[in-house]
């Protein structure tokens, strides 16, 4: 009867994170096959608003305030926070989301707590034992893993499961900080927010791309506007950004934005693996590219073969027509 | 300034021959090794660094011992020396026996950085610069798309990238940095640097120089296990279509439509 504890990861403006929220209906299922439960953990200077939020999707939230945190970087001392709440549980099993901050927390909390990690999932289930999937080599290879002894952390991939929240919310618990850990803490000195990054884009539905064929920054408007018609986030390949027509938030491939939307447009954007890596598993690609040879005629849905500013101007007439 | 950089021998994504052997451990054999291309963009990130303020850039490696062979590669790009950490018990090592074992290298180094690179491309998981940290008790400043040490003041800053755009962090120095590719493509190393690089250092530590025990580090203690592999689903034929800009618009709307993206 393991305990599934989820992390929650505040949004900067305070509220749960989507994917939190995706993870705590990932443990509730797993709670229910293995026959245990599952808990929610948020930890930070003013937990509040994201433990009511977790509360929606897990019947009990432990919402630890931690007023040392404030100005700081959040991973660690949450961490530490964490790894007190959990203290003497050594079973339990953590999840969390597998975006930036989940991911350092992740490392953190397997050397506090002494857990094994199994990072970027994207399956889990209960089979007797925890049983998670993962790529390997850039998603050449799926692998099931567990751990070899009781308690673990896994790390979950967003878009994995759908937020299912409770029939009615469940209860938060205050507890009070842990106190100063032993960790050094980093300070945050500036939040600096750059245009562009009204959805974050590894929650968005609908994710519209732009590569190296945009040529320019001007180009993205195209992109934002068939964005904003499909309800959807801007995203864009490393040489995009590198040339300084969108900032690195929307970037998305090996550098980190991994992403698994429902719709992938992809615009411009030859599909080498740098960029495949991060969006492969979205459920359907679309592409307009010159090039019927470029190497994402390999894994799109459809390709487009013209001009993408052509079939884009087009696409947008087309889809305000419907809406019209 | 010293910083020690991780650098990891991957299978060469670009050979995509990267398979497990029948004990679901990395098949060495089975693909050429090269340097993790993130790893090499923090080693990139590091010289930059030192070319600017001064001091020396050294390597540290946790793999089989001919591991020495891709070490090359980077004391090429301009690395000073290198530390490679090779055990037979190493062999099936998890996440956790990694960070303990390199974070007991890193106890016996000298520097005011530890780079590592976003993640590998063979494992992906990128949480091992987190476990350094938290063991060796550093600042832990990660996916730096901008480093700014001020070795005078004994300080680091960075630009973490974040969802909404990026955070100006700072720590005091020694410090771990989890770089990102935005810090800037890896040079090529020149003539000069692939033949000084053959008489360059690369010292070798076995778990029992670093005074841990097999029975508690890799392979026979690792946390997580690998049950099974396969290969992806394959996705469904790509629809290709030709003609006119309404045409083409047209065939992406019908998709959204059967699809209900739309």
């Amino acid at each position: 009867m393991p305990r599934f504890w989820v992390v929650g990861e505040p949004n900067a403006d305070g509220s749960i994170s989507k994917l939190s929220t995706e993870v705590a209906t990932l443990a509730r299922s797993l709670a229910a096959d293995a026959g245990g439960d599952a808990v929610g953990i948020v930890a930070g200077p003013d937990p509040a608003s994201a433990a009511s939020g977790l509360a929606a999707f897990l019947a009990t939230v432990i919402a630890v305030a931690d007023p040392d945190a404030a100005g700081h970087a959040w991973s660690v001392p949450a961490a530490e926070q964490v790894a007190a709440v959990l203290d003497g549980d050594t079973d339990g099993l953590v999840l969390m989301g597998a975006g930036p901050d989940g991911r350092d927390l992740a490392g953190t909390l397997a050397v506090l707590t002494g857990r094994g990690v199994l990072a970027n999932a994207v399956g889990v289930r209960w089979d007797g034992r925890l049983v998670v999937e993962m790529g390997a080599f850039g998603g050449k290879l799926v692998t099931s893993s567990g751990f070899t002894g009781a308690g673990g952390i896994v790390t979950v991939r967003p878009n994995m499961v759908t937020a299912e929240p409770l029939p009615a919310p469940g209860t938060v618990e205050g507890r009070p900080s842990a106190g100063a850990g032993r960790l050094p803490r980093v300070a945050v000195l500036e939040a600096v927010e750059e245009a562009g990054a009204a959805v974050p884009i590894e929650e968005a539905r609908v994710i519209v791309s732009g590569g190296r064929g945009i040529g320019g920054a001007e180009g993205f408007e195209l992109v934002r506007e068939l964005a904003d018609q499909l309800g959807g986030a801007v995203g864009a390949t490393r040489a995009a950004v590198d040339s300084g027509w969108i900032p690195y938030s929307q970037q998305i491939g090996q550098t980190g934005k991994i992403v698994k939307p429902q719709l992938y447009l992809a615009l411009g954007i030859s599909g080498a693996i740098q960029h495949k890596v991060g969006m492969q598993t979205a459920e359907t690609i679309i592409a307009v590219n010159r090039d019927p040879d470029a190497p994402i005629a390999e894994f799109a849905d459809l390709l487009v073969v013209g001009d993408l500013f052509d079939v884009g101007r087009a696409l947008l007439v087309a889809l305000r027509g419907r809406t019209g | 300034m010293h910083i020690v950089v991780l650098t990891k021998p991957v299978p060469d994504p670009a050979a995509a021959a990267e398979r497990l052997g029948p004990d679901l451990r990395l098949d060495r054999a089975a693909s050429p090794s090269v340097v993790n291309g993130n790893d090499e963009y923090a080693l990139e990130a590091a010289l930059k660094l030192v070319e600017a303020h001064g001091g020396e850039v050294s390597l540290l490696t946790m793999a089989p011992p001919n591991a020495t062979d891709t070490m090359r590669k980077a004391l090429a790009m301009g690395a000073a020396r290198g530390v490679l950490v090779t055990d037979p018990a190493l062999a099936g090592s998890c996440v956790r026996s990694t960070d303990e074992v390199l974070a007991a290298a890193l106890r016996e180094l000298t520097f005011d950085l530890v780079f590592s690179g976003f993640d590998t491309s063979d494992g992906n998981a990128g949480v091992v610069g987190a476990a350094i940290a938290a063991r060796l008790g550093l600042p832990y400043l990660s996916n730096a798309a901008k480093i700014l040490p001020d070795p005078d003041a004994g300080r680091v800053r960075v630009h973490r990238i974040t969802s909404a755009g990026y955070d100006v962090i700072e720590a005091p120095m020694p410090a771990l940095v989890v770089c990102t590719q935005v810090l800037g493509e890896p040079r090529y190393p020149s003539l000069k640097g692939i033949m000084s690089a053959r008489s360059k250092e690369i010292a070798t530590r076995s778990l029992g120089d670093l005074g841990l025990d097999g029975a508690t580090v890799g392979g026979a203690a690792a946390t997580t296990e690998v049950l099974d592999s396969r290969k992806p689903p394959a996705r469904g034929a790509t629809r290709v279509v030709r003609g006119s800009a309404a045409e083409g618009a047209a065939e992406i709307v019908a998709m959204l439509e059967t699809r209900r993206l739309v």
